[in-house]
């Protein structure tokens, strides 16, 4: 075993356990926190496939993004006008059968996906120039598509937040 | 660096061990020093003499001050959720402490070469976000959540147009890895980024001014997102106590004043690396001349330590000079200046690098 599988092992344990700890806990707020650890060892499997720019990207959108903002959402409600957020289950069977069938098709799709097996000495250093140059040739579209979707949602937000200042 | 050790001792772990902890040496040191140099540049702008009992100028202060830190009753209040309250100063000076994994010191003294450094610098800073959100709402006091919160809008929001910045200086340097960009402003101080870069022609002296507007666009937002004083409004001392860490003493406080200084010294080198030439001397290097060659990695390790010190002073004389801002201002000079100024520099500077 050399480092680099005790690193991934690390991580691995670190994603399944706080991933498993953010489903079962009752508190929001460590839900929240408790997803932290998720992203950071997603990160660090990222880091070890050899994919730095992704991992970066990850810690970034959503450690920085996404996560503050589920944070804000949840204390904001929670602490300071004290509504309890409602933390138990329900609906238990359609639940398990619609996750159910979700786990299936990934789990298919993982093991019949070819995926592309490379040599570690083969992958290049960094997989920013790779990936900027996909974007702008074969997923121009897509991108520029994406870049449109996200202008009209953050004007969407910002028409909301001024609706009642009439 | 890292490869020196592993030539020496022949281990991966050693040899990782040894390369972490030269930066935290520095973060030490930098708290150590920052907070004496802290009190004593207060005091000479405020025309007093600050600490001068302890050793010689008062230099053993700060040493006087962890020894009494060291021996503090580890108060806490009842109320607190016990297991985040704990976690949260270790997960702030984390993440400001993992910056230090991707600065260069000098031409040999760097923690990793990785290439996407410069936007892992950006990302880990988020680390302290979540902490200080951590340590506010843990603390289960009003002046804590409310200045965690106001902390996190102003680091997010001021993100913005230190990435926008930094977008621009990444369009004209071709590179995200910090070690590349030192390297390419070589020797003199003409060819570091303010000035236009290394290369001479006419985009250069077109570039001057538009570096200037970058420079102080970033400085700005970086000051912001380490919350010091003109933008401290997170741990105005008048409205809120301490802030987010009102509920901490003994060591757990340490190490937010530990993270403070490291955060304070690290965008002091990520500025120092963007414009002004990283470790690279301003006037050519001694071992150049001299023909001696191992120097000058010591000689870079010198400047680069000098221009994060000279920014760290700047910063406490902006503190000592200028008053807080509100929070409607704080977020009206981001939204409505920075960000804008920062836009149309980004494109100007485009503009400029393809001509």
């Amino acid at each position: 075993m050399n480092y680099y599988d005790i690193l991934f092992y690390l991580f691995a344990i670190i994603t399944l356990v706080s991933a498993g700890f953010v489903v079962t806990t009752r508190n929001v707020i460590y839900s929240a926190f408790f997803l932290l650890f998720t992203f950071f060892g997603v990160a660090g499997i990222y880091v070890l496939l050899a994919a730095d720019f992704l991992a970066v990207v990850q810690i970034m959108v959503y450690v920085g993004g996404i996560l503050i903002l589920l944070l804000f959402g949840v204390m904001l409600t929670n602490k300071i006008t004290n509504v309890d957020i409602r933390t138990g289950t329900s609906n238990l069977l359609p639940a398990s059968i619609a996750i159910g069938l979700l786990m299936g098709a990934l789990v298919s799709a993982m093991i019949y996906t070819g995926w592309k097996v490379q040599p570690a000495s083969e992958i290049p250093d960094t997989s920013i120039k790779n990936l900027g140059a996909l974007l702008i040739t074969d997923y121009l579209l897509i991108f520029e598509l994406l870049g449109i979707l996200l202008l009209i949602a953050l004007i969407g937000a910002a028409s909301i937040a001024r609706r009642d200042k009439e | 660096m890292y490869q020196y050790f592993y030539d020496l001792t022949g281990s991966v772990i050693i040899s990782t061990l040894i390369t972490a902890v030269f930066p935290l040496v520095n973060v030490l040191l930098v708290a150590l020093i920052g907070v004496y140099l802290e009190r004593k540049v207060s005091a000479w702008m405020q025309d007093r003499v600050g600490p001068n009992r302890t050793g010689p100028f008062g230099l053993f202060q700060t040493i006087a001050d962890f020894l009494k830190m060291l021996q503090k009753e580890d108060a806490t209040a009842t109320d607190i959720d016990k297991k985040l309250y704990n976690i949260a100063p270790v997960l702030v000076f984390a993440g400001s402490f993992a910056v230090y994994a991707v600065i260069p010191f000098s031409s040999k003294l760097i923690g990793s070469e990785i290439e996407v450094g410069l936007f892992y610098a950006l990302a880990v800073s988020s680390f302290v976000v979540a902490g200080i959100l951590m340590a506010g709402w843990s603390s289960n006091n009003k002046y804590s959540l409310l200045g965690a919160m106001r902390s996190a809008a102003q680091i997010v929001s001021y993100e913005i147009p230190t990435a926008l910045v930094v977008l621009a200086m990444v369009m004209f340097l071709g590179t995200l890895s910090l070690s590349k960009i030192s390297e390419m402003q070589t020797a003199y101080f003409w060819n570091w980024n303010i000035l236009g870069g290394a290369e001479f022609g006419l985009s250069k002296f077109l570039l001057i001014p538009f570096m200037l507007v970058g420079f102080i666009i970033i400085f700005i937002s970086t000051l912001a997102e380490v919350n010091r004083t003109p933008f401290d409004i997170p741990e105005a001392e008048s409205e809120l106590v301490a802030g987010y860490f009102t509920e901490y003493c003994g060591m757990k406080w340490a190490m937010f004043m530990l993270s403070e200084y490291g955060n304070m010294f690290a965008v002091s080198a990520i500025v120092s690396i963007l414009f002004f030439g990283g470790y690279q001397s301003p006037f050519g290097y001694l071992g150049n001349t001299l023909g001696i060659n191992w120097l000058i990695p010591y000689e870079q390790a010198f400047w680069f330590i000098l221009k994060g010190w000279f920014f760290i002073f700047v910063q406490m004389w902006l503190r000592w000079t200028l008053p807080r801002l509100r929070v409607d201002q704080l977020m009206t000079v981001c939204w409505k200046y920075l960000i804008p100024y920062a836009f149309v520099n980004l494109i100007i500077i485009g503009i400029i690098t393809l001509l």
